[in-house]
């Protein structure tokens, strides 16, 4: 099975890598691009029947810093 | 003064911190390897190094607090031996929990590797004995994740208890507060981005770091 968490910095933290895709993207002339948040995704390739409970404690234990990100998971 | 400086793979200032912490004291270190799951018995200080360990993958300092030794090294924090993470030690010491709030990519993205100002915010801890409160003294600082970030209550917190210990004098890396060091409430565990162990001997460009050392073998002898 095959799980995927997605890792997401809270609102109102920062992104300065977000915000110089901002400004690029208005340097090329997209106009109307109101902010971006840049994020990362993790797949895990897992043993069958590993349950979501385990991939929530991966989650908060070391994918995600619960400090400043929030995460996703979905099972795939 | 027994010391022990844990070398994590990636760390790069492992050998400039023993060496200052040799220079001051008289003692070499102890070097204790990340996968070690006990420190040596009667440390005064466990120093956590700059560099990148892990290549910064994930984020800064995330495997690292999450390896064997850092176990061992919450547990000393947590009986109030002295713990120094510098640079890439003080990303390591938020992720492990040690210290409040986060390093993020530098606000202007760029990596910044120069001295900078700081002004001491509070001379009243074992590190920072040797500096006058307010004093401005200049530390190099190389990093691409000093960006500190921590909630509003937390920020609050620091403030109001004293525990902003280094702040930048000037614009570096975005950190809310222009802070650049912080200590735990028990005053026992510092990190900070620059690093003070780069200035050691005036033949180094400088000796504001000297006095950091210097505190901390007055304070544990």
């Amino acid at each position: 099975m095959k799980a995927r968490v997605t890792i997401t910095l809270k609102p109102g933290v920062l992104d300065p890598q977000g915000r110089a895709i901002h400004n690029a993207l208005d340097g090329l002339g997209f106009t109307g691009v109101a902010g971006v948040r840049q994020g990362k995704v993790i797949e895990l390739d897992l043993a069958d029947g590993t349950s979501e409970a385990v991939i929530d404690d991966m989650a908060r234990k070391l994918l995600a810093n619960t400090v400043i990100e929030n995460y996703r998971i979905e099972l795939l | 003064m027994k010391a022990a400086v844990v070398v994590f793979p990636g760390s790069n200032c492992d050998r400039d911190l023993a060496v200052a912490i040799e220079t001051i004291t008289g003692t070499a270190p102890t070097m204790v390897w990340h996968r070690d799951t006990d420190l040596p018995d009667g440390l005064d200080l466990i120093a956590l190094p700059g560099g990148f360990s892990y290549g910064d993958y994930l984020r800064s300092g995330a495997m690292s607090a999450r390896s064997p030794v850092m176990q061992a090294v919450i547990a000393a924090a947590g009986q109030g031996r002295a713990v120094l993470g510098v640079c890439n030690g003080f990303q390591v010491l938020t992720e492990a929990g040690l210290l409040p709030g986060a390093l993020m990519r530098n606000a202007g993205l760029d990596f910044v590797c120069r001295d900078v100002a700081l002004t001491v915010a509070n001379s009243q801890t074992m590190f920072t004995g040797r500096y006058d409160a307010g004093e401005t003294i200049r530390i190099p600082v190389a990093h691409h994740d000093g960006n500190y970030v921590a909630d509003a209550a937390t920020l609050h917190r620091l403030e109001g208890e004293g525990r902003v210990v280094l702040r930048y004098a000037e614009p570096v890396n975005g950190s809310a507060r222009d802070i650049a060091g912080i200590v735990n409430d028990q005053g026992n565990v510092l990190g900070l981005m620059p690093h003070p162990e780069r200035l050691i001997e005036a033949e180094q460009g400088g000796t504001d770091g000297r006095r950091m050392f210097e505190a901390l073998a007055a304070a544990l002898g």
